[in-house]
């Protein structure tokens, strides 16, 4: 069955008809990126640190098999097994094994999004493995069965009021009290007895430092620390492009990463991961699935420097109207509308038509990726295969057809009411209808400027030119 | 010096005073100015689309009307950078050349090119919300953008400085997008209406009589928004002030 592309729009402008959720969604995130800002003013040295973790990411990521070898071998030496996964799939299997192999059968969890990518939860479920989120707005994510809204804050779109419900279904709480408190209060009652009790702990990561074959946790909330402390066993999962050459190069990254992000100088917590506790046992896979091919992609490969900070989504003046869920996809916002596609690019064929290709995001990114170009480029991409609307395709052909002949287009644009009146004939019929939902359309008037200036301009000089002549 | 004048499809079509006042306005600064008559559009609205092949005879007719002079001016920050950037559908050749590196916007060929910063003749006594199109602010450079965190520059607000008794607005969000995005004005025409509103009501809520922009799209799409919610804004290009419009 062909997969139907994810209706962007409509979903934007559904979640655009609540005032109260569009408004909070808009601010909330405007807020996060005015508070980087202000952290960018404190530090002179923003743009050369950008520069610095730009080239690092492509040094890394131009010499990656060289690195992985050497993040594996040094881990092994600490005494972490490592796994590699080719894809989602193979990595829950992955997973699936380490548990079985322990007889365990609950994971708790922090917040990562490649398990999301992996669809790790679906896979584990089933059979009988239980996964509990850990993190706040994971787990009210999970709870509510959605995608994270967010890399970084996955229930941003969320008011405490559909928190409220939410906890009152699962947590039977009072679902009238959505005070912030009391629903983190009800979130630490349900979390606490799963944490002490779960038997596998989970985290994602964000950091792999090559020369020590160790990782990097960087969290809020704390629960990461819990998660991977409190159980014997220890699973992170990392995506192969999370790597960094050494130790000392990690500093830039974790000046930008929060900065970034929420705009605080640094996370909570930021701990490095580099052996099992005395008697516990450490796990690390290494995910793949379609990173090395994207690797080859000339246009898009530098989509793999991302640090998920989301910084591109707070600034994007679409995603903060749209939502994160209107995007359909694991990762939202354009950084996702770039790598979307390269897991299924009918699927994901709108998301890159999802910008006003505005370039906010590529000038916030703290690893400098070009977003707003890799849009552009998807486009002409997705256009080629004919992912995209068969309307759309054959205007632009008669569009181009029509402004590529200037006597036709001087006659389809003619008459004295100009264009409104005849324009609409060949644009704005069906494809360009909706302007006027929610806008007027410009005003008619007189003449064109090419007819102006026929009148007033070529005349006098054909007859300036007579008079010289003469 | 020959300058080729580049009236976009949609001044030409709807807001030709834009274009009668660009061509004064060079003229005023003593520019030796044509417009070929034969010209229609830049290519942009099937480059942006994905549908790059569909602009190849296009652009072949803007060479065509544009190589032989020395400089192509444009009030429009947003075809320029189509033109200067992403326009190669054709094959490059010294022609096609020729005329991506010599394709100017309004704002930076009369700051940057001609340097002139006095306009005797221009007085606009309101009270105006300037708007940098994304064109012009992330891609052309005219003003400096708050993501960068660079020292302040405005092109635009240093020519319309010199207009007397102009004084400006400062809205909330003054580098956010107000949301046309060319046909991404109608394929998500609710985000893209409710950027444009949201856009008018920072510049109304900032006391700006007037939004001025050296983009007509920008505009056609803010003005759109702002009659069909009753926001009391005035809408006015760049070229017109300079030139001397009064209102």
């Amino acid at each position: 069955m062909r997969e139907k592309p994810v209706p962007h729009a409509s979903l934007a402008a559904e979640f655009l008809r609540d005032d109260l959720h569009r408004i909070f969604h808009d601010e909330r995130l405007w807020g996060m990126r005015q508070k980087r800002d202000e952290q960018m003013h404190e530090l002179p040295e923003w743009q050369e640190l950008r520069q610095q973790a730009s080239r690092l990411k492509e040094h890394t990521l131009a010499h990656l098999p060289h690195y992985l070898e050497q993040f594996e071998q040094n881990a092994k030496k600490n005494g972490i097994h490592v796994h590699w996964a080719r894809d989602g799939a193979e990595h829950n299997r992955i997973v699936e094994g380490i548990l079985k192999a322990h007889g365990h059968s609950s994971i708790i969890k922090s917040k990562s999004m490649i398990t999301d990518e992996c669809e790790m939860r679906e896979y584990l479920e089933p059979k009988g493995i239980t996964v509990t989120e850990t993190d706040l707005g994971e787990r009210i994510q999970q709870l509510d069965n959605q995608l994270p809204s967010h890399v970084v804050v996955p229930a941003v779109q969320k008011l405490t009021k559909d928190v409220a419900k939410v906890f009152a279904k699962h947590y039977h709480t009072d679902p009238a009290i959505d005070d912030p408190h009391a629903l983190a209060e009800a979130q630490r009652n349900a979390a606490r007895p799963v944490l002490l009790s779960g038997d596998t702990g989970m985290t994602g990561g964000n950091f792999l430092v090559a020369e020590t074959g160790s990782f990097v946790v960087c969290t809020n909330e704390g629960n990461a620390d819990l998660s991977a402390n409190l159980p014997n066993l220890h699973i992170a999962t990392l995506g192969i492009e999370r790597l960094v050459p050494r130790m000392e190069d990690l500093g830039v990254f974790i000046r930008l990463l929060s900065r970034s992000a929420l705009g605080s100088p640094i996370t909570q917590y930021t701990t490095h991961f580099r052996k099992p506790k005395k008697g516990g046992e450490m796990h690390v896979i290494l995910v793949d699935n379609g990173r090395s091919e994207r690797l080859g992609m000339e246009d898009f490969w530098s989509s793999l420097k991302c640090i998920r900070c989301g910084a591109c989504m707070n600034t994007c003046p679409v995603y903060r109207r749209s939502g994160g869920q209107s995007y359909g996809a694991v990762y939202s916002g354009p950084i996702g509308a770039i790598i979307d596609p390269t897991f299924n690019a009918k699927k994901f064929s709108t998301l890159p038509f999802a910008s006003t290709m505005n370039g906010s995001c590529t000038n916030v990114c703290p690893v400098k990726i070009d977003i707003h170009d890799q849009l552009y480029k998807w486009r002409r991409i997705l256009a080629e295969r004919h992912e995209i609307p068969f309307v759309k395709k054959e205007i632009m052909k008669m569009a181009g057809r029509l402004l590529s002949q200037p006597k036709l287009y001087r006659l389809s644009i003619s008459g004295t009411e100009v264009a409104l009146k005849t324009m609409p004939r060949f644009v704005l019929y069906n494809y360009l209808n909706p302007w006027g939902k929610h806008r007027e359309l410009p005003h008619p008037v007189k003449e064109t400027f090419h007819s102006w200036y026929k009148k007033n301009r070529l005349k006098k000089e054909t007859t300036a030119q007579e008079g010289t002549s003469s | 010096m020959k300058i080729g004048l580049f009236i976009p499809c949609y001044i030409d079509a709807f807001f030709p005073k834009t274009g009668i006042a660009t061509l004064e306005l060079l003229e005023k600064l003593g520019q030796d100015v044509e417009y070929p008559m034969d010209q229609t559009c830049c290519g942009q609205p099937m480059a942006n689309s994905g549908c790059n092949r569909d602009a190849k005879e296009t652009e072949a007719l803007f060479v065509r009307n544009f190589a032989k002079y020395d400089m192509i001016v444009a009030p429009s920050g947003s075809c320029v950078h189509h033109i200067r950037e992403n326009f190669d559908a054709i094959e490059q050749t010294d022609e096609v050349r020729h005329v991506r590196q010599n394709t100017y916007e309004l704002v930076e060929f009369i700051h940057d090119v001609l340097r002139v910063r006095e306009f005797p003749w221009a007085e606009f006594p309101h009270k105006v919300g300037l708007h940098n199109s994304c064109a012009t602010l992330r891609a052309l450079r005219t003003a400096s953008m708050s993501e960068l965190g660079e020292p302040f520059f405005s092109k635009p607000k240093t020519l319309l400085s010199a207009v007397k008794g102009i004084s400006f607005a400062t809205p909330k969000r003054p580098d956010e997008c107000c949301g046309f995005g060319g046909t991404y004005s109608v394929t998500e025409e609710a985000v893209s209406a409710r950027m444009g509103l949201d856009k008018v009501n920072d510049h109304h809520n900032a006391g700006a009589e007037y939004i001025v922009s050296a983009d007509t799209s920008c505009m056609m799409h803010q003005q759109g928004c702002a009659e069909r919610n009753g926001v009391p804004v005035r809408f006015i290009h760049i070229a017109d002030i300079l030139n001397g419009a009064r209102s």
